[in-house]
């Protein structure tokens, strides 16, 4: 019964932060609360006045919102993968993070479909993409693939919560409204941790890791066919799928460290959360920088040395008008992670983190890069003397609905770590030793 | 068509009219024929095909066009294939088919369904104008990436737009690869007429869906010529049938293939593999030097063609 007292020991520690919110938590919930009202009035400037308020015209139809929606579908994979993966694998390690893992991939998976919605001239007419769906459109599919990632995450969450749930129920000392108390109860389905109850839960959490990691990979491809099925140089690529896929999970383990770091400082996680994480981390986001810059590098690598008129005419504009972001996005956003994590001395949770910030960041702009120039250099010439219509510049309404999204998943993170601890208390050990792996059957 | 010859050498003059007449005729001759309410004979004599098959000559005053209907609109105006001839060695520039493009179908100020580029293929190469419509592919990209069917390709190789099905998404422009289609951004009064919509029409135009040039199909079942064909003062746009392999200016008519062959006809960006059905003649022989395309220009549209290596050559003499 060791475990059950551990769990007891971690349940106490934790009480706080679901019990009470302190005076920075609160001004912390106000200021966000504020950003995400600033995106509401955003929002009803843009329904109120039409597409024009944004700084999308005829040429760059999609500008940072569609950045936005696949930062953010992206951001979703840290959980997917990462806490897929690490639980398929069995890594002892996982247990203090995996939760935040999970929550990053819900909260972001929530937000990102919303930004291709504020691209999307008629909101009135979504019922048509059921109503007259054509299955060859790409847009389809990724209406199918979301909402089954959607499903399938929440799904992968909940059964990873249950344990935790059941714990929560049982555990008298916790001082919460009772709207709280009642919400566990309900939420843990009557779990108490029998035998029979542990296998079950341990063959569908296995059988959920797997499909996590198989549907997010398939959601994220065909985000990225989205772009190279159209013809336009710059998007018509074969590795996109891939290529999207890495760059996706880059950028989920750096906001997963991003998200250690904080929650650590802010509960005092210290104890569990160690530089073990951050290094163990840090060095799955080492191995996707190399992948991440592989696949970069051959992808502009064979426009630049083919140099069609097209790519030629892409490749002078990157270079030209966007150089700094793109050395940024490409370069440091490859070699800080590498030089970080790759020299022992340099790993410390500091530099750790504000690499996987400069990760996070160097992301957005990869994205920015890929959408934008593209649509500013197409086949015909712009011989248009409207300045917006050449090249494009977001307005504050775009930037505003940025700021809200990005508010929105803190506050989303913030609320749901008050509700539930942000580390698993239930001990892995738990997990009944005599069912085998599924997979390995 | 208006302006035609009697010339009975070519008999394919009326080939649009009556062929057009046919095919609706098959759908609802009824409805064509119009009794009582119009006032007076105009002489003219019209060629129709009843149901039971004959020929009936009606005047052409007691015709009277069914409006077309979103179900219609969707497949097109039977046993046509639509085909478009652009003679680039005739185009000075003179916008006339974008005005009245413009204007045939309500567009707000600065949004063109036909556009005129100063292209200028290499360094060394000749400039030379380039309007360029919707080009109708057979393999349109627009049309695989539309995930509600709002644009759609008829079996007279018409590509439309349903702007009341439209989502707004804007996949259909980046699908384009000639930068062809235009989005409402925001609500114009030119949308606010007093007209049913229909697809056929792009009229009245619809805040926050996209529209691009359509062929006037709704032109081409009265037997005219689209806007731009009929506008343009040079006789540049030739407008036809690819089947009946015939397409005219107005003035001119010409067998299809024989212009395409002897002229040299060739596709813009064939290696795309989108199958266009617009043509161009390459600019040989030239009836205007290049430059007279920027006479005369509003200072607004001549300002579009500033930042072409043309123009900055031009300057660059100028400040010398």
């Amino acid at each position: 019964m060791s475990d059950t007292v551990s769990s007891d020991k971690l349940l106490r520690e934790f009480a706080p932060q679901i019990e009470e919110t302190g005076k920075l938590g609160k001004l912390w919930i106000a200021f966000l609360i504020a950003v995400l009202l600033l995106g509401v009035f955003a929002l009803y400037w843009q329904v109120s006045r039409g597409h024009i308020v944004t700084g999308m015209r005829d040429n760059v139809v999609w500008g940072v919102y569609i950045v936005n929606f696949i930062f953010f579908m992206g951001i979703s994979y840290a959980g997917a993968l990462i806490s897929g993966a690490l639980h398929l694998f069995h890594a002892g390690w996982r247990k203090p993070i995996i939760r935040m893992a999970e929550f990053i991939t819900i909260i972001s998976l929530l937000i990102g479909p919303v930004f291709i919605m504020l691209c999307i001239g008629r909101l009135d007419r979504l019922p048509n993409l059921i109503l007259f769906g054509r299955i060859q459109s790409p847009i389809t599919w990724d209406v199918i693939a979301i909402s089954t990632d959607i499903i399938g995450c929440i799904l992968f969450l909940y059964l990873a919560l249950l344990r935790d749930l059941g714990k929560m129920r049982d555990f008298t000392e916790l001082k919460v409204p009772k709207w709280k108390k009642n919400l566990y109860k309900t939420l843990a389905l009557g779990y108490t941790g029998t035998e029979e109850q542990q296998i079950r839960l341990k063959k569908a959490t296995d059988i959920m890791a797997g499909m996590v990691i198989a549907i997010a990979i398939i959601v994220y491809s065909v985000l990225a066919w989205i772009f190279s099925v159209t013809l336009q140089p710059g998007w018509h690529s074969t590795i996109f799928g891939p290529y999207f896929v890495i760059a996706a999970v880059y950028s989920g383990t750096g906001v997963l460290i991003v998200a250690m770091y904080f929650f650590r400082r802010v509960y005092h996680l210290e104890e569990y959360i160690t530089i073990k994480h951050f290094v163990n981390v840090g060095v799955i986001m080492l191995v996707l920088a190399a992948f991440f810059g592989y696949f970069t590098f051959s992808e502009y690598l064979t426009k630049w040395y083919g140099s069609e008129k097209n790519d030629e005419q892409l490749i002078k504009i990157l270079f030209d008008d966007y150089y700094l972001m793109f050395i940024f996005s490409n370069y440091i956003g490859v070699l800080v992670p590498l030089i970080v994590v790759g020299f022992r001395k340099l790993r410390t949770i500091n530099n750790i983190t504000i690499a996987a910030f400069i990760v996070i960041v160097a992301l957005w702009f990869n994205r920015y890069l890929i959408v934008v120039p593209t649509l500013e250099s197409p086949y015909l010439p712009i011989q248009d003397a409207r300045a917006a219509w050449a090249n494009y510049s977001a307005t504050w309404v775009e930037w505003s609905l940025t700021a809200a999204g990005v508010a929105m998943f803190c506050l989303l993170f913030t609320l749901a770590s008050k509700i539930i601890p942000i580390v698993q208390v239930s001990d892995l050990k738990e997990e009944p030793k005599e069912t085998g792996d599924i997979y390995l059957k | 068509m208006e302006n035609k010859k009697k010339d009975d050498k070519n008999s394919r003059r009326n080939f649009l009219k009556l062929g057009i007449l046919a095919g609706a005729g098959t759908v609802a001759t009824g409805a064509l024929i119009a009794t009582g309410h119009n006032s007076g004979e105009s002489g003219e004599k019209i060629k129709v095909l009843t149901t039971s098959g004959e020929v009936m000559e009606v005047d052409k005053n007691f015709l009277v066009l069914p409006p077309v209907g979103i179900k219609e609109s969707h497949e097109g105006i039977p046993g046509r294939k639509f085909v478009m001839v652009i003679d680039l060695a005739k185009c000075k520039n003179a916008r006339k088919c974008v005005e009245e493009c413009q204007k045939g179908h309500n567009l707000p100020k600065g949004e063109e369904f036909m556009k005129v580029y100063l292209m200028q293929d290499s360094e060394k190469t000749a400039p030379y104008w380039f309007p360029k419509p919707c080009y109708h592919c057979d393999n349109p990209q627009c049309v695989s990436v539309c995930p509600v069917g709002a644009t759609y390709k008829r079996s007279d190789g018409i590509v439309l737009i349903d702007n009341e099905r439209c989502i707004g998404c804007k996949f259909c422009m980046t699908g384009c690869p000639y930068s062809t289609r235009v989005f409402a951004w925001k609500p114009d009064e030119s949308y606010e007429i007093d007209q049913p919509y229909s697809p056929e029409k792009s009229v009245p135009g619809v805040e926050g869906t996209v529209s691009k040039c359509d062929f006037c199909p709704d032109l081409a079942r009265e037997g005219k010529l689209p806007y731009c064909a009929s506008a343009c003062p040079m006789g540049v746009i030739y407008f036809g049938d690819i089947d009946e392999d015939v397409v005219t200016n107005g003035t001119e008519t010409y067998k299809f293939s024989e212009l395409i062959r002897d002229r040299s006809g060739y596709r813009y960006l064939e290696n795309l593999g989108t199958r266009p059905n617009v043509y161009y003649l390459p600019p040989v022989d030239r009836q205007f030097p290049v430059e007279r395309g920027l006479d005369g220009l509003d200072e607004e549209i001549k300002k579009n063609y500033d930042n072409t290596p043309y123009v900055k050559n031009l300057k660059d003499k100028e400040a010398k």
